[in-house]
């Protein structure tokens, strides 16, 4: 009897927040759940024929059609008057970028389905090319630094701001390294009579570059730092943050990561880190995440 | 090997690879220092932690060696060891 | 070909009969986006589910590649699964072609053969499906609308064969076919339910048995994929045959399963075509085998699987052959003809081919064109001169 609905021997890197991630998402939902994933990291280590990591019903179809293939699996369910969970669980490509179309078509028509993000802010499992959601100054093998760049030129996409212009009556962001916060929003998705959305920041080793057992201080310290606010949405509006009891300098989360060295290493990128912590700042006060 | 039409595959089926032979440190438990908080458990991203008759312990079948357990571990019950292999 | 029933014949438009077949197939889901000429075919299926008429899930969605990409979903359920598209749209949908072949899904799809854009051109050919001869689909083209309603029954019952599950495109001329009106004997929906059984999926997506679709295969399995698919397609052909034959028992109509013959016995001249300018290539034929003219017709209705065995058999007597397709591969001929060529490569018959691009982009294909090909593979007996060209080509323009 396997303890977790998200089976051992998978092959994510060590480090990897994926895996985390998804068995929280998988607690909360229970064995009564079908899950959707597009094409990414978590199709190719869970699912290497003729094994797969997962003790629920799982399909994968293609990249960018997740949302589709997931309306087809909710209208199928509704139609046996059977009471499961769908879920859709993806990477931050899928989701932000390639399957925007069929995210917004499936939001729109109202499917009862719960899309969780694992959001690693990069195209990682080509080799971590920038995507929608990689923010502002990362590194990537897309974004280089150089003597005209210093790194990824435009801030991270506002992907929440999607759903619920889209009238998802349930956003979230999330964080792996709030596993209770984490669950409780899916369980509060779950309940909803219609779509649902949590983004989950879910370090990369390989992208971010950073001292495997860190993964999870690296993702709490992108909330202490309030670069990844975790809030709710009901209904539209804002019903819950996080708040901070002591907030970190953006500086303490940057340093630690291989994506943002070139910072810290060159004398002219003072303005970045500036700018950086502006993002923070702004944070702060547009969710008044300090007391 | 059973090929099946349309890459069917039965679940849970990872349990036949044994990703602990990619482990280079290997993590020890402290079991008096354990307060059962259980957050090594939680965050493994194997899912091989688990209790066995109370205490918690990692399955090194599927261990990587992350050290993601002995990181976050709040009574530092938890070191990484070199594997001699 | 056909044996009508003139008593049951409705005068309808080709849309609507295609739209009633889809209706006695109870699909459970429907997902379509709209685009001409098909877009009458799914407007008649939504207003059925909106009267009650029809019980089926009918989505409307953002593009064609979610409409196909929700009956990934939906077969995964266990649904009999329908959508239509044609053109652009089936180009859109060239990824999820694949995966629904590869999945093994077993989704029927009207196709309303379209020309391709660039330049945008809303009339019918068929480089839009002949383009997608590899995706894993078997592919049927039919001559009429009668055909088209009698043809969309038997690709759900070969399509949910459980040796064959494949998808299947139903492929008939856009404009020609789709918006002609004219007498068709529509199904009767007991007949249809007797026909052709509640779909019986083996493996569903059900977390009392959880399973895994659509695990990715490395080297090492690859190829055995692609192999069960490319034996499934052989197999196939028996079942197109079966299909066709129970279809005459239980309605009495038959064109025949993955080839048909009119006149091509005897014939000196075969013409070998697929689609709706059958009607016109059997009136040239009718005139000429009057002025003492031994011209025959090969029909290919199976495309995909490609029938090679029934093509040499249906063709073994021929002296010379001219295929007319509507559909051009830029840089070579053209599908059929190629297809053709190879098929009689190896056998022992051999005869003069000669291929002929006709009717892109909605152009007409006339009788004193067909006369004109005929002439032209009468000549090539002698001596090929071309082995393919356009036909009319409007060399005064370019």
């Amino acid at each position: 009897m396997e303890k977790s609905l998200l089976a051992p021997g998978h092959r994510a890197c060590a480090g990897c927040a994926m895996p985390t991630t998804i068995r929280l998402v998988l607690d909360a939902a229970g064995p009564n759940t079908i899950v959707v994933s597009p094409t990414g990291c978590l199709e190719v280590t869970t699912t290497p024929f003729p094994e797969s990591s997962w003790c629920v019903p799982w399909i994968h179809s293609l990249f960018e059609n997740a949302s589709a293939v997931a309306s087809g699996v909710e209208v199928m369910l509704k139609r046996q008057k059977k009471d499961t969970n769908v879920v859709i669980i993806g990477g931050d490509g899928s989701t932000f970028d390639i399957g925007m179309g069929c995210n917004s078509g499936m939001f729109e028509r109202g499917h009862k389905i719960l899309y969780v993000c694992y959001d690693n802010e990069a195209y990682m499992n080509t080799g971590v090319q920038r995507s929608g959601s990689t923010p502002f100054c990362a590194q990537t093998t897309t974004t280089p630094p150089g003597s005209r760049s210093k790194g990824n030129p435009r801030p991270k996409k506002d992907m929440p701001a999607i759903a619920l212009a889209h009238k998802v009556p349930y956003v979230a962001t999330a964080s792996v390294a709030y596993p209770v916060d984490l669950r409780k929003k899916v369980k509060a998705a779950l309940q909803v009579d219609g779509p649902s959305y949590i983004q989950v920041n879910a370090p990369c080793i390989t992208g971010w570059s950073f001292d495997a057992g860190t993964m999870i201080e690296l993702s709490r310290l992108a909330v202490e730092t309030g670069l990844w606010p975790l809030a709710e949405w009901v209904n539209g509006e804002l019903a819950g943050v996080k708040k901070i009891r002591r907030p970190k300098p953006v500086k303490d989360y940057l340093e630690i990561q291989g994506r943002y060295k070139h910072l810290f290493k060159k004398n002219d990128c003072g303005d970045q880190l500036a700018k950086i912590q502006a993002i923070a700042d702004a944070n702060m006060a547009k969710y008044k995440l300090v007391d | 090997m059973d090929i099946k039409a349309g890459r069917l595959v039965d679940p849970c089926s990872t349990r036949l690879t044994k990703t602990g032979a990619w482990r280079t440190f290997v993590p020890v438990f402290d079991q008096d220092k354990c307060i059962k908080c259980s957050l090594c458990e939680i965050y493994c991203p194997e899912g091989c932690i688990h209790q066995v008759d109370g205490l918690f312990v990692p399955d090194l079948d599927y261990c990587k060696g992350c050290s993601v357990c002995a990181h976050e571990c709040p009574r530092m019950a938890i070191s990484m060891v070199l594997e001699e292999k | 070909m056909s044996q009508i029933n003139t008593a049951n014949m409705k005068v309808v438009e080709g849309s609507y009969a295609v739209a009633h077949a889809v209706m006695c197939c109870k699909p459970d889901v429907i997902s379509a986006y709209p685009i001409t000429p098909q877009t009458h075919i799914v407007e008649h299926l939504s207003q059925m589910v909106a009267n009650g008429e029809l019980d089926s899930e009918f989505l409307t969605v953002d593009s064609e590649f979610s409409a196909l990409s929700v009956l990934v979903g939906a077969s995964a359920m266990g649904a009999r699964s329908y959508s239509s598209t044609t053109s652009q749209g089936l180009a859109l949908m060239y990824e999820v072609l694949y995966n629904v072949s590869g999945m093994r899904m077993p989704v029927v799809m009207n196709v309303a053969n379209r020309a391709m854009g660039a330049p945008l051109n809303i009339w019918n050919d068929q480089q839009d499906a002949v383009g997608a001869r590899d995706v894993g689909w078997l592919q049927i083209y039919v001559e009429d609308v009668q055909e088209a309603v009698d043809a969309t029954l038997q690709a759900y019952k070969i399509a949910e064969d459980p040796q064959i599950r494949m998808p299947i495109m139903v492929c008939m001329d856009g404009f020609v076919l789709t918006h002609v009106y004219e007498p068709v004997e529509l199904l009767d929906k007991e007949l249809a339910s007797q026909y052709l059984p509640a779909f019986q999926p083996e493996k569903i997506l059900d977390p009392a048995k959880p399973i895994t679709f659509g695990a990715f295969a490395d080297p090492s399995t690859y190829t055995e994929f692609r192999y069960q698919q490319f034996d499934a397609q052989l197999k196939s052909m028996a079942k197109i045959e079966k299909a066709a034959k129970e279809f005459e028992e239980t309605f009495g109509r038959h064109y025949g399963g993955l080839v048909d013959s009119y006149f091509a016995d005897d014939a000196e001249v075969v013409i070998v075509t697929m689609g709706s300018v059958i009607g016109t290539i059997k009136d040239a034929i009718d005139a000429m085998r009057k002025e003492g003219k031994k011209v025959g017709l090969v029909k290919v209705r199976s495309y995909r699987p490609f029938p090679v065995q029934a093509l040499r058999q249906a063709l073994k007597g021929a002296s010379v052959i001219a295929v007319i397709e509507k559909d051009v591969s830029i840089g070579a001929e053209a599908g059929l003809v190629t297809d053709l060529k190879s098929a009689f490569y190896n056998s022992k018959i051999r005869m003069p081919i000669i291929g002929f691009a006709a009717g892109l982009g909605g152009r007409d294909i006339t009788i004193k064109d067909i006369r004109k090909i005929v002439d032209k593979a009468e000549a090539a007996r002698k001596g090929i001169e071309s082995e393919f060209e356009f036909l009319d080509l409007r060399t005064e323009i370019l």
